[in-house]
């Protein structure tokens, strides 16, 4: 029902759509992502003035690399989306939509700190859960679990032990 | 860490023989409870600019979830929301289950439903004790701790933990409710009647903590649905927007509650949202006991849940089916899912993606206190630091969830 009143209003921006899991997902175009993302906020039909989340996911092998994924959650509808960019290369990017809903300001920080994705048109993104001389984006798949980089050098105390300056 | 690029534009201070001071609020102050971070720009106490660091309790959540089993996802959901662990485990379970297509037993959905409530009273106990003592209630403080002392009690006698559950399991739940639980449930809730009552009487018209609360970390209700709060944040707005309402999961759908609401939007309504809640959270679990069905509380699927312990040591199939549970993992098939539940801060969300093997590929959890926190530089800006205090306390960040 909302996958086909979308698809009728955006046509060839919609890649393509499915329904699993009573779950509405569309994947779409990176270009014109930012005026679909407004226009699904402001047109009466869908109403989806309520970012819940915006995440990515690895997919290490696939072309292309990455999905970006957008929660929408439309408050006075009480409907759902998903949406997703696929994005890839060394530098993947996306727009910003922190000038359409005002949680994408750290939604999105923080999907760049976690994946590298750079959001194109975002005020001020920059690392926020990690420190800046941190390297590498530790949700991608290739960033070992298990990788360390301490800020302040790691001493093993059964190795060095402590002694008392006394 | 660096600072945000506007912060190179010269202020002009109101008092031009003055200057503007940058102080930095933390990351271990004594009134804020939890790691966290304030670069603030003053204009004598006025600030002009605040920016939010979080992080410091970063744990790699996600990234740990994909190196083990389902299952094994469990412990780390508890210490996301520590306050609250059982509505953060049963959200977990909820998402997988509904990647496997799986339904619970009716007693399952009930002993959830119950548990989280319970956890939510203890939850908002926590944020509100916290928060009073922080603006010199420190009477009021105990009380609710005492109060969640209770509920912990409780939370004991069901889990058998107090803090860090691990109690829900695709499927089911590690244990039912304990024969007495009605009892137990009755005698904390007379207790906590009563320090309810107490604690309306010391807070709700007093004049000292009206004028730091009322007015405050004031957000419209625009402001508020563009930066994504939710829960109480959302609600002291005037939003009626209740998951449990809107997107009902369990068996909220057969229970009669309201959601309270503000209409100012300052630190006054959100205490007092919380405040109501507690009340209404209580409402539930008195009907949810009385409609409570007999029953299992967990399902008999192989393919999902451990087999009795009497078959594993006796039976070569249940010594395999428990082998291949435990080594391999559930397989849940391909697909995603986003289940979102009513956290006591606000919608707890779980969008997992699998690939079909036995090992999530992706877990995320959309964690209500970062949005939060991240429209606290709006909330302060024009206000003065005792307010910081105030704001930061109602926001309820908690650093395992915020930092994840």
């Amino acid at each position: 029902m909302l996958t086909e009143k979308l698809k009728a209003r955006f046509g060839d921006l919609i890649l393509s759509a499915q329904n699993e899991r009573d779950e509405e997902t569309l994947i779409i175009n990176r270009e014109g992502a930012y005026d679909f993302f407004r226009a699904l906020r402001d047109e009466p039909d869908f109403q989806f003035n309520f970012l819940t989340d915006v995440t990515a996911v690895d997919w290490l092998e696939r072309k292309p690399r990455y999905d970006v994924v957008y929660q929408l959650n439309s408050l006075p509808l009480a409907h759902r989306i998903r949406v997703k960019i696929g994005v890839d290369g060394p530098e993947p990017w996306v727009h910003s939509v922190v000038g359409v809903w005002g949680a994408a300001d750290w939604l999105e920080r923080e999907c760049f700190d976690m994946f590298g994705v750079d959001f194109k048109g975002h005020p001020d993104l920059r690392r926020i859960l990690m420190y800046d001389s941190f390297e590498g984006h530790p949700l991608r798949k290739d960033y070992l679990y298990n990788k360390r980089q301490p800020i302040v050098p790691e001493i093993d105390p059964v190795v060095n032990p402590i002694r008392s300056s006394r | 860490m660096s600072l945000p690029a506007r912060w190179k534009d010269k202020i002009v201070p109101s008092d031009s023989s003055d200057e503007i001071m940058e102080l930095q609020m933390g990351p271990s102050h004594p009134a804020s409870h939890g790691t966290i971070k304030f670069n603030l720009k003053l204009d004598g106490e006025r600030i002009v600019d605040c920016d939010v660091e979080v992080g410091f309790l970063h744990r790699g959540f996600e990234k740990m979830c994909e190196q083990g089993t389902w299952t094994q996802c469990f412990p780390y959901t508890d210490r996301l929301n520590y306050a609250s662990p059982c509505i953060n485990n049963v959200g977990f379970a909820l998402a997988v289950e509904r990647l496997l297509a799986l339904d619970t037993t009716e007693r399952c959905k009930y002993v959830r439903l119950i548990m989280s409530e319970v956890a939510r009273i203890a939850d908002h106990l926590t944020c509100l004790g916290m928060a009073s003592s922080e603006v010199g209630a420190t009477t009021v403080a105990f009380y609710m701790l005492e109060a969640r002392e209770f509920l912990y009690d409780l939370i004991e006698a069901v889990t058998g933990a107090r803090l860090t559950v691990t109690w829900c399991r695709v499927g089911g739940m590690t244990h039912d409710l304990p024969e007495d639980f009605a009892d137990r449930m009755k005698a904390s809730f007379a207790r906590l009647d009563q320090v309810l009552t107490d604690c309306d009487k010391l807070l709700s018209r007093n004049r000292v903590f009206i004028d730091r609360m009322a007015g405050v970390g004031k957000f419209s209700k625009e402001e508020a649905i563009s930066y994504g709060l939710s829960g109480p944040l959302l609600r002291a707005t005037g939003v009626s927007y209740d998951v449990r309402k809107a997107h009902p999961y369990l068996v909220y759908d057969r229970m009669e509650f309201e959601v309270p609401t503000g209409d100012r939007g300052d630190n006054y309504d959100r205490f007092n949202c919380r405040f109501q809640e507690m009340y209404q959270s209580k409402r539930i679990i008195e009907q949810a006991l009385k409609a409570l069905p007999e029953g299992p509380v967990t399902i008999t699927d192989p393919k999902v849940v451990l087999p009795d312990k009497e078959k594993v040591y006796n039976s070569i199939e249940g010594l395999m089916n428990h082998f291949k549970l435990i080594m391999e993992g559930i397989h849940v098939p391909a697909g995603e899912v986003y289940q979102a539940v009513e956290g006591a801060n606000g919608e707890l969300g779980f969008y997992i993606v699998s690939d079909g093997s036995g090992r999530p590929y992706r877990v995320r959890v959309r964690p209500p206190c970062f949005l939060g926190m991240g429209a606290l530089n709006k909330m302060l800006i024009g206000r003065m630091i005792p307010d910081i205090i105030t704001t930061f306390g109602m926001i309820n960040m908690i650093g395992g969830e915020c930092d994840r």
